[in-house]
């Protein structure tokens, strides 16, 4: 059974069709693109799959559950987790406790335990910290553990913002623009980063980009996305080779 | 010696705002209590001076209270006065309902616990309709909150007698008490014969206990969650954070350490009045200058910069008609020092240099 199936989703703003009839279907362990010219609808997608946006019609379904109409603390619950196209890491926080805040619904303790550092607090803690130092190692961030999110050099902050998503234990992690304003060299480590992750954690991964080196490089899967509509989906070398979506990219001769 | 104590005593993580260490604020406030205390008893301070230090303290908790939801929870609230108000009044009429029948110590820690419990309530209450709210918006709203409190209880008449309470918002007369009832709040005239149950130092101790809360909520599961709503609300709701109950949380928390301020201060003064002197918006404000000077988040700047930024005007009375000049510069200079990048790069550098010649003196002896 597929680990995401997306069938006849739409959405409607005034009189614009954001997106229309969208369909996506992914195996678990997949890593999957959406890709299109801009103002296609990807990121669109990306809000109604994590209930920023509730679809007008249609059915998402989650590791067989349906997920549809869900909030977007639910959704991370269920199991989608997601990076932003433009980075939102918690910026005046140190890198670890963007991870740790990320722990939220992992680990549990009262108020009190918080204004009072009594009772589960110490051992708690303990847990939250070592899981988090973990995690931040497999990023090869632990050696910034301690500096403020804001003041990461780029690529590491998207390196955060990834590893925060992870920290929530998702099925599906969903990646907007992981490469966007990166340098060649950064794209390149971020390959390895997406894959090791993929490999490490068997997590199942849809992402939206423009990179086209990193889209082929990486991607198993796409589906092409064009005023709202899908306009084709298969294995990368043949959508990336098929004709229309040529044209859609750059126009007809 | 000590230093090393200190270091084994401080955790490794220093605070993430502003990396001040939490043991070093109680360190500050029990030197400054220590300081002051000799000064009374060898006689050098003058009973007027001695008599802004209960003041002195009470701002300073308000503004560690304040500071929780402007710093940490990163919302402006202009109607930390009022919640002053309900745990002053809360406090003050059951101190005089039980004065002559339960022991002083006893007495007061109930009022004191019964005034935090209604300021508790009422910022949860006010909290529902106002963390709906952002930015601005949720500023006026707070405001006007606090506004409410202070204009309902001037208008309160609550008195007791044999059959009971009696409250009334139009006159003492309407309250029908018979004529050995007692009147609790008189309206306009507030509460008066309130005992004198608070003191410099039962001050100092909840400004600890405050600062303790304070400090302990930011390096915990429920402070990161609050932290992370404010830098960054939709991340925040991606990584499955509850925003509304940790909103929740940070305010009442707030409104609580408010309200025990206000249990001081009506234990503090023979006449409480909801009047615009003691409670209005623009003590708000003046409660929010010192969070903003004493550094945004930063806990130990709030205590330091109610307990200058109050003294000062009441030292310079003397001056008269300069002393709101005065005050007015002082405020200008501590923004200027405290914010200016030129001020701060200047700060960085003599804080290094004193680093450095403090290692250098080390590696001579």
């Amino acid at each position: 059974m597929a680990l995401l199936e997306v069938n006849n989703l739409c959405i409607s703003f005034g009189g614009l069709r954001a997106v229309d009839d969208f369909h996506l279907t992914i195996e678990k362990g997949q890593l999957y693109g959406l890709i299109g010219p801009n103002g296609a609808g990807k990121t669109t997608v990306f809000n109604l799959l994590t209930g920023v946006y509730a679809p007008n019609e249609g059915r998402i379904i989650l590791d067989g559950q349906d997920i549809t109409g869900h909030k977007t603390i639910e959704i991370n619950q269920d199991g989608i987790a997601r990076t932003f196209q433009n980075i939102r890491l918690f910026s005046q926080m140190p890198v670890i406790d963007n991870v740790k805040a990320a722990l939220e619904n992992q680990y549990s303790y009262s108020l009190f335990d918080s204004l009072t550092h009594l009772g589960k607090y110490r051992r708690v803690e303990k847990e939250i910290t070592e899981r988090s130092m973990d995690l931040l190692k497999v990023f090869d961030l632990d050696r910034f553990a301690e500096t403020l999110a804001s003041n990461l050099p780029y690529g590491q902050q998207r390196k955060l913002e990834i590893a925060r998503a992870m920290a929530t234990n998702p099925k599906l992690l969903l990646l907007d623009e992981p490469a966007a304003g990166m340098n060649p060299n950064e794209t390149a480590e971020l390959m390895k980063t997406i894959e090791l992750i993929r490999d490490k954690f068997g997590i199942t991964i849809l992402l939206i980009e423009h990179d086209m080196k990193l889209v082929s490089g990486i991607c198993e899967r796409l589906t092409v996305l064009n005023f709202g509509r899908v306009l084709c989906e298969g294995p990368t070398k043949e959508v990336l080779s098929n004709p229309e979506v040529i044209k859609a990219y750059l126009g007809d001769e | 010696m000590t230093e090393k104590i200190l270091k084994a005593m401080t955790p490794k993580r220093k605070n993430a705002l502003n990396g001040k260490s939490p043991v070093m604020t109680y360190l500050v406030v029990l030197a400054a209590y220590a300081v002051l205390e000799l000064c009374i008893k060898t006689g050098i301070m003058s009973s007027h001076l001695q008599g802004l230090l209960v003041p002195m303290v009470y701002y300073a908790i308000v503004a560690v209270g304040l500071n929780i939801c402007v710093g940490i929870l990163g919302e402006l609230s202009l109607g930390h006065a009022g919640f002053m108000c309900i745990g002053a009044f809360g406090s003050a009429v059951f101190s005089l309902l039980t004065d002559g029948v339960l022991p002083d110590g006893l007495r007061f820690l109930l009022a004191f616990l019964i005034g935090v419990a209604l300021a508790t309530l009422f910022g949860f209450l006010i909290g529902i309709p106002v963390l709906r709210l952002n930015g601005d918006y949720l500023a006026i709203v707070t405001l006007a909150f606090g506004e409410i409190i202070k204009n309902l209880l001037n208008a309160l008449y609550l008195g007791i007698d044999e059959n009971g309470l009696h409250a009334s918002l139009s006159n003492q007369m309407a309250l029908g008490l018979s004529p050995d009832g007692k009147m609790l709040i008189n309206g306009a005239m507030g509460v008066s014969g309130t005992p004198h149950d608070a003191n410099f130092t039962i001050s100092m101790v909840v400004l600890l206990i405050a600062l303790f809360l304070a400090q302990n909520l930011v390096h915990s599961k429920h402070g990161r969650a609050i932290m992370a709503i404010r830098d960054n609300r939709i991340a925040a709701e991606s990584i499955g954070i509850n925003i509304v109950r940790y909103k929740m949380q940070a305010f009442t928390i707030s409104a609580a350490i408010a309200g025990a301020a206000g249990v001081l201060f009506s234990h503090n003064i023979s006449t409480l009045q909801a009047s615009s002197q003691y409670f209005g918006y623009n003590v708000s404000i003046m409660i929010l200058v010192y969070v903003v000077l004493g550094g945004i988040g930063n806990l130990r700047g709030s205590v330091i910069a109610a307990s200058i930024l109050y003294l000062l005007p009441e030292l310079l009375r003397g001056l008269n008609k300069y002393r709101m000049l005065i005050y007015s510069i002082v405020l200008i200079a501590v923004m200027i020092f405290n914010w200016a990048p030129a001020a701060i790069t200047w700060r960085e550098n003599l804080a290094a240099k004193f680093r450095a010649g403090r290692n250098g003196r080390k590696e001579n002896a």
